[in-house]
């Protein structure tokens, strides 16, 4: 056995051979880490471009934005001037706004409490199809994905349920005068109503909202 | 005249205080309106009568096939104060033959909202707080007949009324007394 062992002999280019293959998978095994780690961070750069958006606003010139806080007690909409840091896109602009919005509704003084953390999951733009569009051209459809969280919480009642509806509508048209209809959805799905009351299957005509400088009466659709 | 109590079966609608449904209210409130209204000498069609699940196409249905004077959807909420009052948000047409189902309360708006300020005044003189709005709620937009959605409210105390629960009786016949006369008042208009 030892004997056949020594015989065996490995030639020159069977030794070229095993080392230039030996080098390709460690080439290969390095260039697939490199691709999975990429891969890793495009997936971690695509879960934090909300907080990345965030950051951004955080570290812009603060802008003033006009918020339509509701007001459970005498059915009213008023216009409440703030300051805030915008990002630069149109979308995230349009969720911070809303977001400041629902902050008030959670404020310990509010007049239209609502216990959420958050209550935005994205707002994103579409334009008005043609024939539609009363606008003469530009006019844009603002589809707002409500999270649950904030379904859950909204106070349930025709009255109630309505405010939040009349007051986004109203917040977003104020500050993105584009915007001139608003679906709602909640979750990312399609619903039939809010909290059982206001209809969330139909495209509201946010240029309907009245906006007079103090407060709105709640029948402004 | 048409009397439809919200909600009802799994549909439970708003939560009032511990253990108090709005499906449950709204029901108790339906069926005080129609006595009184009975008493008044008006015939009334209610079209939820038990704590049964009715689709929104269905209680339409019910209502236009009544041909009532006026329809009347009860609601109660726990927040706001005093009492509600909602007309469609849809955008004022005149009738036609045919009208597409999920606008055909467009031709009634106007009467709608004549219907809404006789309520509106007769709560005023009850001394009940109302506000007055535009939504958009099923199934009040399939409606083919004046509609007004009555969401009644918790009385806030102020230097003329004292703080009262949706839940509590004299209240809520307080509020059907208005209405009652309200309606009444109107169906004489109607008549002529």
């Amino acid at each position: 056995m030892a004997q056949r062992l020594e015989t065996v002999v490995v030639s020159k280019a069977q030794k070229y051979l095993f080392f230039l293959m030996l080098l390709v998978c460690v080439t290969m095994a390095a260039f697939l880490i490199r691709l999975r780690n990429r891969a890793q961070d495009r997936l971690q750069e695509q879960a934090m471009s909300a907080p990345a958006e965030i950051a951004e606003a955080a570290t812009s010139a603060p802008k003033t934005v006009t918020l339509y806080v509701p007001n459970d007690l005498d059915d009213s909409l008023t216009a409440v001037e703030r300051k805030i840091s915008l990002p630069g896109d149109r979308n995230a602009q349009a969720r911070v706004i809303l977001e400041s919005l629902v902050e008030a509704y959670r404020a310990p003084d509010s007049t239209h409490p609502m216990e959420v953390a958050s209550g935005i999951d994205d707002v994103y733009f579409l334009s008005v199809p043609q024939g539609q569009d009363t606008t003469g051209g530009g006019g844009q459809i603002a589809v707002v994905d409500l999270s649950g969280a904030l379904a859950t919480a909204q106070p349930s009642g025709i009255e109630p349920e309505t405010l939040t509806l009349l007051s986004m509508m109203a917040t977003l048209h104020a500050n993105l005068p584009a915007v001139t209809q608003v679906h709602f959805l909640v979750d990312g799905q399609p619903r039939e109503t809010l909290a059982g009351h206001a209809d969330l299957t139909r495209t509201y005509l946010a240029s309907e909202v009245d906006r007079p400088s103090a407060a709105v009466p709640g029948g402004g659709l | 005249m048409v009397v439809d109590a919200a909600h009802g079966g799994s549909d439970t609608g708003a939560r009032i205080g511990d253990g108090v449904l709005e499906k449950d209210i709204t029901l108790g409130i339906a069926a005080r309106l129609r006595s009184t209204l009975h008493a008044r000498g008006i015939d009334v069609v209610t079209i939820r009568t038990a704590d049964v699940n009715l689709l929104a196409v269905d209680r339409a249905q019910t209502a236009n096939h009544a041909q009532g004077a006026a329809c009347l959807t009860i609601h109660a909420t726990a927040t706001g104060s005093g009492v509600h009052l909602y007309t469609s948000s849809l955008t004022p047409t005149t009738n036609a033959r045919f009208m597409p189902w999920q606008t055909a309360q467009s031709a009634y708006v106007t009467q709608s909202l004549k219907l809404e300020s006789e309520i509106d005044s007769a709560l005023a003189h009850a001394e009940i707080p109302v506000s007055l709005g535009r939504a958009s709620v099923a199934p009040m937009d399939s409606m083919t007949c004046a509609e007004v959605a009555v969401e009644m409210a918790p009385l806030v105390g102020g230097h003329v009324t004292g703080a009262k629960p949706v839940t509590d009786v004299s209240y809520q016949k307080q509020v059907v007394d208005a209405v009652a006369a309200a309606l009444e008042q109107w169906r004489s208009d109607w008549r002529q």
